[in-house]
């Protein structure tokens, strides 16, 4: 037997009318098992991904596998193996939570006591049992969060989709859901494909991940091994009013131990060996251009730090220039 | 096979318990019909009771009422898939192995149910204010059986108009654009005699005509059996249309996801 990966993508490409390069060549195995995440920014291609995936929408051209079958030519087969947690709840608002699981276990041929069976213990799992008889548009966000999951779950999937799971939830509740989906992982034994935006959870959660930007993966690998691809660690200085980017880089360059440097909008981004003892250098050589300092950060390398390495401008500028495009 | 009937029930069950849950929704979608079955009633009531009319413009009214509140609410009917868009409910559906058109079968279920109950409160109102019906309870039969067959034909087709608008403006514009015409391009109100000629020549390919004519000669007894029957198959071949034509929409849509 020859062992498949859960999920293998070969060079997707998807393009929408008006040109629009939503995927750009994408190619990854997901194995077995493991929790794999798509990091990027709003728009870089995480969803079409999942879209394509999950067979909802057809590549432009390439390939994709998932639970050993075709996309598109086997989609039946995909749909009846994977769990789906979209973006948006996928919930019917007027119906009950125990409604709505059970219409999502006859879809896929489930039905009498074992689907009761597997709906209490669902609810259980995800600590909706106190409210399963309520319409589900009386829920918190968490709370259709985790009944969302559960839909997913219904028919014991071998592997699951969670586009953005924490999108839009409480920072706590987040943390909760973090555990919530560890644990689930376990239990179900399951593969799970994860997109976030958020660099913490993706190296809280991922066993691997790809950086996508702009519809191409920028890096992959573990999040230790990302992160160590990266020598020292990293300084973010963030300039006053009037500061000149020529005369900065100039200075900064003469200081030793700076390898990279990096101007994103007024704060400028260096790699150095050691942070703490670099740092009175760099500030002096800034101080003696006369360029006023607002504020200064030494870190430990970060997938932010990997972001920036591969695409030249930082995870929170990305997501900018983005929102001002959409408006 | 079996699966399709299994996530239509499954779907229409859904929607039916949706509809249980806000049962005055049926009081306001008969308020205009029942609107217009008192005050047109009572407006034409003194003109129309003549021999053109079968002598009672009630009786004549009742059956292109109950008709006509079939047709208007199978045009909301796509209202419906546009929720399930917007609220991500139909690509959770896509997603699973559910027959696509278990996905617009199941709603029509629903419209079904909505038609008859629609049908049964107008029959009752128009006992009270004294309709009679001399076709028994056949002629109340193929009067529900004609309501449903439109009903559900033009629910198909708000769905097909759904599912390539995809906002409810648009579909609201283009199914009262067509609605209120056809209402009044049809012999609802107004027997083909009395109607302009260019009005009588269209009002003859109407499904909605085709409907309340069989309607009409079956719950007064006086229709010919094949007229009846013969007008039945039409809107049946109708509603086969229009579900062909939704489905192709329902796939035009996937594909554009």
């Amino acid at each position: 037997m020859t062992l498949e990966p859960a999920i293998r993508t070969i060079d997707l490409v998807k393009e929408y009318p008006g040109d629009v390069h939503a995927l750009d060549g994408v190619t990854f195995d997901v194995r077995e098992g493991e929790v794999f995440a798509l990091l990027g920014p709003n728009g870089a291609g995480k969803t079409t991904t999942v879209k394509i995936l999950t067979t909802l929408s057809r590549p432009t051209s390439g390939e994709a596998r998932v639970a050993g079958f075709d996309v598109v030519r086997e989609a039946g087969n995909v749909r009846q193996a994977i769990g789906v947690v979209a973006q948006r709840a996928g919930a019917d608002p007027t119906a009950t939570g125990r409604e709505n699981l059970s219409l999502q276990g006859r879809f896929f041929g489930m039905g009498g006591r074992a689907l009761r069976t597997r709906i209490d213990a669902l609810l259980e799992l995800v600590g909706l049992t106190d409210a399963a008889d309520r319409v589900t548009s009386t829920y918190s966000g968490g709370m259709t969060r985790r009944l969302d999951i559960a839909m997913g779950l219904v028919h014991g999937p071998r592997i699951l989709f969670l586009d953005e799971p924490t999108t839009g939830l409480d920072p706590e509740v987040r943390a909760t859901m973090w555990d919530e989906i560890r644990r689930l992982a376990a239990q179900e034994r399951l593969t799970i494909l994860l997109t976030t935006h958020y660099l913490e959870e993706a190296d809280r959660l991922a066993g691997r991940l790809v950086i996508l930007d702009a519809g191409r993966i920028v890096a992959a690998g573990t999040p230790d091994e990302l992160k160590s691809g990266l020598r020292g660690d990293a300084i973010a200085i963030e300039l006053g009013d009037g500061a000149a980017e020529p005369q900065v880089r100039a200075a900064l360059s003469r200081v030793p131990g700076v390898d990279e440097l990096r101007f994103d909008d007024r704060t400028v981004h260096l790699r150095v060996a050691a942070g703490a003892s670099a740092l009175p250098g760099v500030l002096s050589a800034i101080d003696a251009t006369g360029v006023a300092v607002a504020s200064a950060t030494v870190s430990r390398p970060s997938l932010d730090d990997v972001y920036l390495r591969h695409t030249g401008r930082s995870f929170a500028s990305a997501e900018r220039t983005l929102q001002e495009a959409i408006r | 096979m079996t699966l399709a009937v299994a996530h239509t029930g499954a779907i229409a069950a859904r929607h039916i318990r949706t509809f249980r849950r806000q049962p005055w929704w049926i009081a306001i979608s008969l308020m205009q019909p029942v609107i217009y079955l008192l005050l047109f009633g009572a407006l034409f009531g003194e003109l129309a009771s003549t021999a053109a009319f079968g002598g009672s413009y009630v009786d004549f009214l009742l059956p292109g009422i109950v008709v006509m509140s079939a047709l208007s609410s199978g045009g909301w009917a796509g209202t419906a898939s546009i929720d399930d868009i917007k609220g991500g409910v139909m690509d959770r559906m896509l997603v699973t192995p559910v027959r696509r058109a278990a996905v617009i079968l199941g709603h029509l279920g629903q419209q079904a149910l909505i038609v008859t109950l629609q049908a049964l409160v107008l029959i009752g109102l128009g006992l009270a204010i004294g309709a009679r019906f001399d076709g028994g309870i056949w002629g109340l039969a193929v009067m529900l059986g004609a309501s449903v067959l439109l009903g559900t034909a033009i629910g198909a087709l708000s769905h097909a108009i759904a599912l390539l608008a995809r906002t409810q403006e648009t579909l609201i514009a283009v199914s009262q654009g067509i609605i209120l015409p056809m209402t009044f391009l049809s012999t609802t109100f107004m027997v083909t005699a009395l109607m302009p000629e260019w009005m009588a020549t269209v009002a003859v390919y109407n499904p909605l005509t085709w409907a309340v004519d069989a309607a009409r000669g079956a719950v007064d007894g006086s229709g010919d059996v094949a007229f009846i029957v013969s007008r039945l198959g039409w809107l049946a071949i109708f509603l086969v249309v229009s579900l062909v034509l939704a489905l192709q929409a329902f796939r035009r849509y996937r594909r554009t996801i």
